[in-house]
């Protein structure tokens, strides 16, 4: 497989989850289109690592993943708690941090 | 000539020793009974120490009569050297006899007067400070010296016109006093400003009256705005010297500063504190030789101030306006003379003025502590029998400032209208001869309301006593015999080549004679115009006259309305109110501070709160940053 | 004292800075112990500097007591420390006006007393760092570590409107020093490219020749700073506000050191760095002061709040003393440096007095006094000297300096100085007519009646002052002669311009302060002696 269709997998797959989360609504699944955003990150340095060698790449896939159970988890509970004191998960309706 | 004449200091320390026990002690350890005693004798001292320094003036050979004596170096800075020192010749000779002489015999004058003030000390605390900076003024041997004598008296007089400070009224007098003073003083200090920038330009950065006097001459050809240099210095010190003395135009303060206790009104605002403009021209004479413009316009105010001193005088109902009047009327004489070029007669009317103008004063003084504190002349009358001694006194102090021969007045007077004639203008020698017309007049007018005719209050006066009437004695004598004196020794004395001129103009005794059937005409009005009908009568037909004259052609209105009422505008709307407040402080500072706010307002609109918006904004940026890097 | 001798100006400075933190360790409740400390400490720093007045070596224009040790060397920054007689007098000024103020607090402060004093002591170490700094980074450290304890003296122990006038006074003098922050950094790497080294001393600055042109924009930066601070009439406004709300210790500090700082930056850094700029703006500063005069003196007038009015002559005071140091004439800057004193001294006195009449009625308003003459006779006397201390009464302190400064300058700038005495008639008219409504008159409000007259610790730190204006007044050859070789060196330091202007570059000529070989310009001896040859 070359190294280009890995890296186009990762864009196609960043784009989709990008415009997913500009045009849905949902707060969960814009939790989950962040998810994704991230995993077409560690593609892309997956496909770097194998292709050049180096370990660095995979190293920092793995610092993703921590970071992204972290967020999620962090991000849940925001998510929880928003439900029980607005009954909603839209997140046009979560804007108290206007100017 | 003496350099080193350490018999000098000591004129001017007693009194400022007398100063500091009574202010800092008196209330508590020396009371009515010592205090009043240590402040006569502090001048008593300083009387006698000027008394062994002039009989050491006398034994010095006439060309070189001068002492001096140097304390320490006072200001140095820069090529500035100011000592502090003293200088006795016979111009300062004679004003230090006559400021501790007279300030001995009113200080005890005071002990009497001042019984049972509760600011006894206070008073003699003041007054023996008032004498010190006198003193520091008379005998300083520079201008910047004489400026803190000068400055010095303003201050005790702003003190002691609002002694009883408890009266609105009279702490605003003080007020008055002591601003319209500084205005002089501005004009003084800019003269000397002037003076000494020019001096030290020319490499002369040396300050004492010595120095200034042989190095004047180098002032003579500049020019500074079109006139003489002399010529500007002399004018703004002669503004200087109106504040002081109180001539046109600001001699407003005089007249309310008789709201101080008599004794004052008779040293400082008699006899010595007002006439130091004259001494000081008398002490800058060198300078004013070389600017006749100036001189003239010395003579010009000395004689509108005289004239017009002596009108207001005439109708006024107060017995200490009337003297207030008649104090700038006689001081204008004395600039009169200072402008006709004769210093000595100037220094001469000024000493003579001293001792028969405080005998009224006193004598006033007399009268108002005897009526318990009433000073409107209409609510007096025939005090001769009751107030005898007081009443012959004044009559004398009254002959005396009349111009009578052979009283004080005449010689000095006489003399003074004699240099005007010969100076050579008809119309300010006619002005001088009326004025001495009115001057008798009003007098008189004083006399017949206070002591003669009928009685026009209930209560019983009583004459005052021993302590009181004893150095009106004394002033009475010399105001009798000072003027023959004077015209004998003093103005040798002060001038060898002044005294030539007296009696040598062939015209001088038809002179004399005009000026005493002047006098007499005078007093022959006063005993006229004050039958009651006459001058009901005249009240009505010049009703208009008369109510601009008592109200004092409304001089103070107008600078209220010219000068105060603009300037506290000026301050209050313009400046505090408009730049201060609505310009920089509204506008520019808390203005920016304002811009600042309104545009975060606008800003912060950007920030909805809508997650989503922000990652577009985000995408988009990324999308440029790509675009841009590719 | 081995120790103390060896590090005199270390431990002038750095000694209220320990005591301030020493302070912070004493149990809150113990507020007694807390105010003896306070000025015992600030005591012991006045007697301290006193060894620093009478061993400096007043023929000797060089600095003094030098300290030089590096601090950040790879910069070129340096504790570098040193007086020459104008810093030293102002050193003098606030060791001795610190300890007054604090004792002038002891009842006046209530609550958090112990930030306060603690406060009042690190305010004294910024005060004196300014005055004794010779690195520009230091000096400006100083300079903006001394806003923060002034920033809480004024927000937290101030009247009503406190937070206002302690941000506007922050952010006033913050504009200020950000431009000379600019200029400064910008003057070391032009050093570096002129010598190749980083350098922040003082006397590396002086050496560094600029252009005309850019000389004008760096002093302007500089001078905007002190302006503000002096204040300069168009940027005064933070002044009456932080006036009136500080507490009487802060406005005693701010008026009687502080302000200092401003003409203290002229005379140190902006003319001796660009004399040429300074020659140039040297006039219009000159107007702003005279400007400030009467414009000060008029709007004092018409103020109804006694401390305002106080601050609003202190603008026309710093005006007469910004027309001395433009002048660049020796007695005026003598003039202006002892009128510097005199001013902390006469200003200070007189807002401690309205201090002792706030804490009596709890009001400043000139109308709800009058007639206190009776109930108050000493304070109604101390009051009386002061006044006429601030009016320029001759045989007061304010005199000498005042005349020193209009003499002297009239020779430079004859219409400014005229128009500058009718600030003296001005001066008369607010002050006489403030004493007149305060001390005189009727008693107007019961409550006046029987106001207790002045308490022994009120005594305490009046009689001092009070000793020192008549002192200064009677005899100011001592003070005189202390700044008279700074004084010239600063004179001939402005008249560089010549040669820098001259070789439009201006090689690195040797800066004048450092020099020892000033030459005195024609002296009033000299004078005096042509004098007598010609006759």
């Amino acid at each position: 497989m070359p190294f280009e269709h890995l890296l186009v997998l990762s864009f196609v797959l960043f784009t989709l989850a990008a415009a997913g989360f500009l045009t849905h609504k949902n707060i969960i699944v814009l939790l989950m289109f962040a998810e994704l955003m991230l995993n077409a990150a560690n593609i892309a340095l997956v496909a770097f690592s194998k292709f050049s060698g180096a370990l660095e790449p995979q190293v920092f896939v793995l610092m993703v993943f921590a970071v992204a159970a972290a967020e999620a988890g962090v991000g849940l509970a925001i998510v929880i708690l928003l439900a029980r004191s607005l009954k909603t998960l839209n997140i046009d309706t979560v804007k108290n941090l206007r100017g | 000539m003496n350099d080193f004449y350490p018999l000098l200091k000591w004129i001017i320390l007693p009194p400022l020793a007398g100063f500091i026990l009574n202010g800092l002690l008196g209330r508590k350890f020396l009371g009515e009974k010592w205090g009043g005693w240590l402040g006569a004798a502090a001048i008593l001292a300083a009387f006698i120490a000027s008394c062994l320094c002039l009989s050491d003036l006398l034994s010095l050979p006439v060309e070189s009569r001068l002492l001096r004596d140097t304390l320490f170096n006072w200001i140095s800075a820069g090529n500035f050297s100011i000592d502090f020192a003293l200088r006795f010749d016979p111009l300062s000779a004679v004003m230090a006899m006559v400021v501790t002489g007279v300030s001995f015999l009113i200080h005890v004058y005071s002990i009497g007067y001042m019984r049972g003030d509760k600011g006894f000390n206070r008073y003699f605390a003041y007054l023996n400070l008032f004498v010190s900076f006198m003193l520091i003024l008379v005998l300083a041997d520079n201008p910047i010296l004489m400026f803190v004598g000068w400055e010095g008296v303003g201050l005790c007089s702003y003190l002691l016109i609002g002694f009883w400070y408890e009266d609105e009224k009279n702490a605003a007098a003080g007020k008055k006093a002591f601003i319209t003073n500084r205005v002089g003083d501005a004009g003084f200090l800019i003269g000397l400003m002037l003076m000494f920038g020019l001096l030290a330009s020319q490499g002369i950065f040396a300050t004492d009256f010595a120095t200034l006097a042989r190095n004047v001459n180098l002032l003579d050809g500049k020019i500074v705005l079109g006139f003489g240099a002399p010529t500007i210095i002399g004018l703004l010190m002669f503004f200087g010297a109106t504040g002081k003395s109180a001539q046109f135009p600001l001699y407003v303060w005089l007249p309310d500063a008789m709201a101080g206790p008599t004794p004052v009104s008779a040293l400082i605002h008699a006899a010595t504190m007002v006439t130091a403009g004259v001494y000081m021209l008398a002490r800058m004479s060198f300078l004013y030789a070389l600017a006749p413009r100036a001189l003239e316009a010395v003579l010009v105010v000395g004689c509108f101030t005289a004239f017009l001193g002596a009108v207001i005088a005439t109708l006024q109902s107060d017995i200490k306006k009337v003297l207030a009047y008649s104090t700038i009327s006689q001081i204008g004489y004395m600039f009169m003379a200072v402008g006709a070029g004769s210093y000595a007669a100037g220094v001469f009317h000024l000493t003579t003025h001293a001792f028969f103008k405080a005998l009224l004063f006193l004598a006033a003084g007399s009268v108002i502590h005897g009526m318990s504190g009433e000073q409107d002349m209409f609510k007096m009358g025939g005090l001769s029998k009751e107030m005898r001694l007081t009443f012959v006194l004044t009559a004398a102090g009254c002959l005396a400032i009349s111009g009578i021969p052979p009283l004080a007045g005449f010689y000095s007077k006489d003399l003074v209208l004699e240099h005007v004639h010969a100076h050579g203008i008809p119309i300010l020698w006619l002005t001088g001869l009326a004025t001495a017309g009115l001057t008798a007049y009003y007098i008189t007018r004083l006399l017949i309301l206070t002591f003669l005719g009928k009685k026009n209050f209930a209560t019983h006066a009583h004459e005052s006593p021993l302590i009181m009437t004893i150095p009106m004695v004394v002033l009475a004598a010399l105001a009798l015999t000072g003027g023959w004196l004077g015209s004998k020794y003093l103005l040798t004395f002060l001038d060898p080549a002044a005294a030539t001129l007296s009696g040598a103009d062939p015209e001088a005794h038809r002179l004399m004679l005009i000026s005493v059937v002047t006098a007499l005409a005078g007093i022959a009005s006063g005993f006229f115009f004050t039958i009651p009908v006459l001058s009901e009568a005249l009240a009505l037909k010049f009703r208009f006259a008369r109510e601009v004259i008592r109200n004092k052609f409304y001089v103070d209105e107008i600078y209220e309305f010219a000068i105060i009422r603009p300037l506290k505008w000026t301050a209050d709307s313009v400046f505090f109110g408009f730049v201060d407040s609505d310009m920089i402080d509204g506008l520019m500072v808390n203005g920016a501070a304002k811009l600042t706010y309104r545009a975060g307002l606008i800003i912060r609109k950007v920030q909805t709160g809508n997650a989503q918006l922000y990652a577009l904004a985000f995408t988009g940026g990324l999308i440029l940053l790509l675009y841009w890097i590719m | 004292m081995n120790f103390i001798d060896a590090n005199l100006l270390t431990v002038i400075i750095m000694l209220p800075l320990a005591g301030a933190l020493a302070l912070l360790l004493v149990p809150k409740g113990k507020t007694a112990l807390i105010k003896n400390m306070a000025f015992g400490l600030s005591a012991a720093v006045f007697i301290i500097s006193l060894r620093l007045y009478f061993g400096f070596d007043e023929t000797n224009a060089a600095m003094q007591f030098t300290v030089d040790k590096p601090w950040l060397p790879d910069w070129g920054i340096n504790y570098r420390l040193g007086v020459d007689g104008i810093s030293l007098l102002m050193l003098m000024l606030t060791t001795f006006l610190t300890p007054l103020a604090i004792l002038a607090s002891f009842d006046y402060i209530q609550e958090h007393q112990k930030a306060f004093y603690a406060g009042l002591l690190a305010l004294q170490t910024g005060m004196l760092g300014v005055f004794a700094a010779l690195d520009v980074f230091l000096f400006y450290v100083f300079w903006e570590a001394m806003l923060i304890p002034m920033y809480f003296l004024i927000g937290v122990w101030g009247g009503p409107k406190r937070i206002y006038a302690a941000l506007k006074f922050f952010i006033y003098t913050m504009l200020g020093s950000v431009l000379m922050l600019a200029a400064i950094i910008f003057i070391c790497l032009a050093h570096k490219e002129q010598f190749g080294t980083y350098s922040f001393s003082l006397f590396d600055f002086y050496r560094t020749a600029f252009d005309l042109k850019t000389q004008l924009w760096l002093f302007a930066a500089f001078a905007l700073a002190f302006a503000i601070k002096v204040p300069l009439v168009p940027f005064h406004t933070w002044l009456p506000d932080a006036h009136v709300e500080a507490p009487t210790a802060g406005s005693v500090l701010l008026a009687g050191v502080l302000l200092k700082m401003g003409v203290y930056g002229y005379l140190r850094f902006a003319v001796p760095m660009f004399p040429a700029a300074a020659q140039s703006f040297a006039p219009w500063l000159a107007g702003l002061g005279v400007i400030g005069v009467i414009y000060g003196s008029l709007v004092a007038w018409s103020q109804p709040d006694m401390k305002k009015m106080v601050a609003y002559s202190s603008v026309a005071h710093m005006g007469v003393i910004v027309l001395g140091i433009s002048a660049f004439e020796p007695a005026a800057v003598s003039g202006a440096v002892l009128q510097m004193v005199n001013h902390g001294l006469s200003t200070g006195a007189l807002f401690l007095l309205v201090g002792v009449l706030y804490e009596r009625r709890h009001t400043r308003m000139i109308e709800d006094y009058g007639g206190l003459a009776k109930a108050m006779p000493g304070f109604s006397a101390i009051f009386m000297i002061v006044m006429l201390s601030s009016v320029g009464l001759p045989g007061l302190n304010g005199f000498v300096g005042e005349f020193l400064i209009l003499f002297g300058s009239f020779r430079t700038y004859p219409w400014l100085a005229a128009a500058a005495v009718l600030g003296v008639i001005l001066s008369a008219v607010y002050m006489l007519g403030m004493y007149q409504r305060v001390v005189f008159g009727p008693v107007r409000h019961e409550e006046n009646r029987h106001l207790p007259d002045l308490s022994v610790r009120e005594w305490g730190y009046l009689l001092p002052l009070l000793a020192f204006i008549i002192f200064i007044g009677v005899y100011p050859a001592p003070f005189l002669r202390k700044t008279d070789a700074a004084v010239k060196a600063y004179v001939s330091a402005a008249a560089r311009q010549q040669d820098s202007a001259a070789e439009g570059q201006g090689s690195a000529a040797d800066s004048s302060l450092t020099n020892k070989n000033v030459n005195p310009p024609h002296s009033y001896k000299a004078g005096r002696r042509a004098a007598k040859e010609r006759r």
